[in-house]
């Protein structure tokens, strides 16, 4: 029976041979993402430096962290900043796993910029990788969204005032913003109405940015790195020299 | 894809002897990806122990704050406003970037140096995106840790008191005409000097592909260019209209 639960799960045996390193990554869904074969070039963290690998994994730490805060969190203005007190004093291990998820955020955003910068070094975009960098691109600037929606939700001083500048610039956008070039619009149909739900950040852009931090934009980048990694294999895997 | 190359090789060259597959992923290449992560997970934690993350007082939308600075990675936009408006500096200019990057593998046809850190054979594209690059992390560092309240420049090791030694400078605008001569010169002469002097990344590029990367670069470079009018000649707008400035 031992051996039908094994199998049942794993489809493969212990025994260290080539068929059965071929099925240990054929026949996990996780392991899946690479081919069963790589060049050895690409196994070496000179080459790639593991970044987007540790942006990824930055990402699935943001995931569960961000989960966990959820438990924590209201996101409305009487609520909100004093939530961020109960984490610090109240909740068991509440300010760490506060820290956890602003420092991965960091080094989410530090990673995804040096992964940009290896892949232009290793012209790792040339084709036929073309487009995969586009999603890169989007992916980074996604990158930078989640961190600017998730950077209010505390609701201190340097939120608010970092978003009002932020979403200042929303005003000043040619055609679609109040305070723009050949502007359109007035103030309550501007693109920083459309992004605060009001005309200052208040009680709805605390909503509006919560839920594009939690669920909105994470939403895409799922799918985007879904796109990002199937595209490595379908577009001749990594890259290699001719 | 392993299999599928080794295939088409088997194809064309029968007559060669069958050339050393590629090693197999697991378990070198899964265990690498989980050290990586038990790595990151040790900085992260030991990081979250040393330092907590930044909490002010609550929100008080009566009481601003000086200086409101952006989180980090967007201060260099918000470093930019300086020198441009909001409508350039905010929307405009990232916008390009953006685009911009997504456009480069379609703007750079040379086909060298795939896979490998090869820097001779695509001197302009490795030189140019290294510089845009660094001053993206320049302003990066000069709008996080030099830039005091009201936006006045401090050195790393000033305190910030912005009540002394900061002297008003008077900021004039360029005339219209003067302005436009200037940049038709600034553009014509990138348009045309790299086709002069015979480069080699302008030689490979079909009209188009050349006009598209010409235009990128002089607007990337209209921004040390922009930093150095202000910061030296004091000049605020090159162009002054009714509707907008630059």
């Amino acid at each position: 029976m031992a051996t039908q639960i094994w199998k049942s799960i794993f489809r493969h045996d212990f025994e260290d041979t080539p068929a059965n390193r071929g099925k240990v990554i054929r026949s996990n869904v996780f392991l899946h993402l690479h081919p069963l074969r790589i060049p050895k070039h690409a196994m070496k963290i000179r080459f790639t430096w593991c970044m987007g690998g540790i942006t990824f994994f930055a990402f699935l730490v943001e995931c569960i962290t961000g989960i966990l805060l959820m438990f924590y969190y209201h996101p409305v203005i009487e609520y909100a900043y004093m939530d961020m007190k109960y984490l610090q004093f109240d909740v068991p291990f509440g300010q760490i796993l506060r820290n956890i998820h602003r420092w991965g955020a960091h080094l989410m955003v530090m990673t995804v910029m040096l992964h940009m910068l290896r892949v232009f070094l290793t012209s790792s975009y040339k084709p036929p990788r073309e487009f995969n960098w586009v999603i890169g691109v989007l992916l980074l600037t996604l990158t930078l969204l989640m961190s600017f929606t998730g950077y209010l939700l505390p609701w201190d001083q340097l939120a608010y005032w970092a978003i009002t500048v932020g979403t200042n610039m929303g005003a000043a956008t040619p055609f679609i913003g109040v305070e723009g070039p050949f502007s359109l619009v007035d103030k309550f149909t501007d693109v920083r109405f459309v992004l605060l739900g009001g005309t200052t950040v208040g009680a709805n852009a605390l909503l509006r940015f919560y839920v594009a931090h939690v669920i909105a934009i994470p939403a895409v980048v799922f799918v985007g790195c879904a796109i990002h990694f199937w595209r490595i294999r379908k577009d001749g895997g990594i890259s290699r020299p001719l | 894809m392993a299999e599928e190359t080794t295939a088409v090789q088997t194809k064309t060259a029968p007559q060669k002897k069958k050339k050393e597959k590629n090693p197999h992923v697991w378990p070198e290449l899964p265990f690498k990806e989980l050290m990586c992560a038990v790595l990151v997970m040790i900085v992260l934690i030991v990081w979250a122990l040393w330092l907590d993350a930044p909490l002010g007082e609550i929100a008080t939308p009566s009481r601003t704050e000086n200086p409101a600075k952006a989180p980090w990675y967007f201060i260099g936009l918000q470093e930019i406003l300086v020198y441009f408006d909001p409508w350039y500096s905010g929307v405009i200019m990232p916008s390009i970037i953006m685009v911009g990057l997504m456009a480069i593998p379609y703007l750079d046809t040379n086909p060298k140096g795939v896979g490998e850190y090869n820097f001779s054979s695509r001197k302009f594209a490795v030189i140019n995106f290294l510089i845009g690059y660094f001053m993206w992390m320049f302003a990066i560092v000069v709008g996080q840790f030099m830039r005091g309240p009201s936006w006045l420049f401090f050195w790393p090791w000033e305190v910030w008191d912005d009540t002394v030694h900061h002297e008003e400078v008077l900021l004039t605008n360029i005339d219209n005409n003067l302005s436009l001569i200037c940049l038709g010169i600034y553009f014509a002469l990138g348009f045309l000097l790299p086709k002069l002097f015979r480069m080699k990344w302008a030689k490979n590029l079909d009209f188009m592909r050349y006009s598209i990367v010409v235009t990128l670069m002089l607007l990337m470079y209209m921004v040390p260019v922009k930093v150095v009018l202000r910061q030296i000649f004091h000049v605020r707008y090159l162009i002054t209209t009714p509707w907008f400035n630059i």
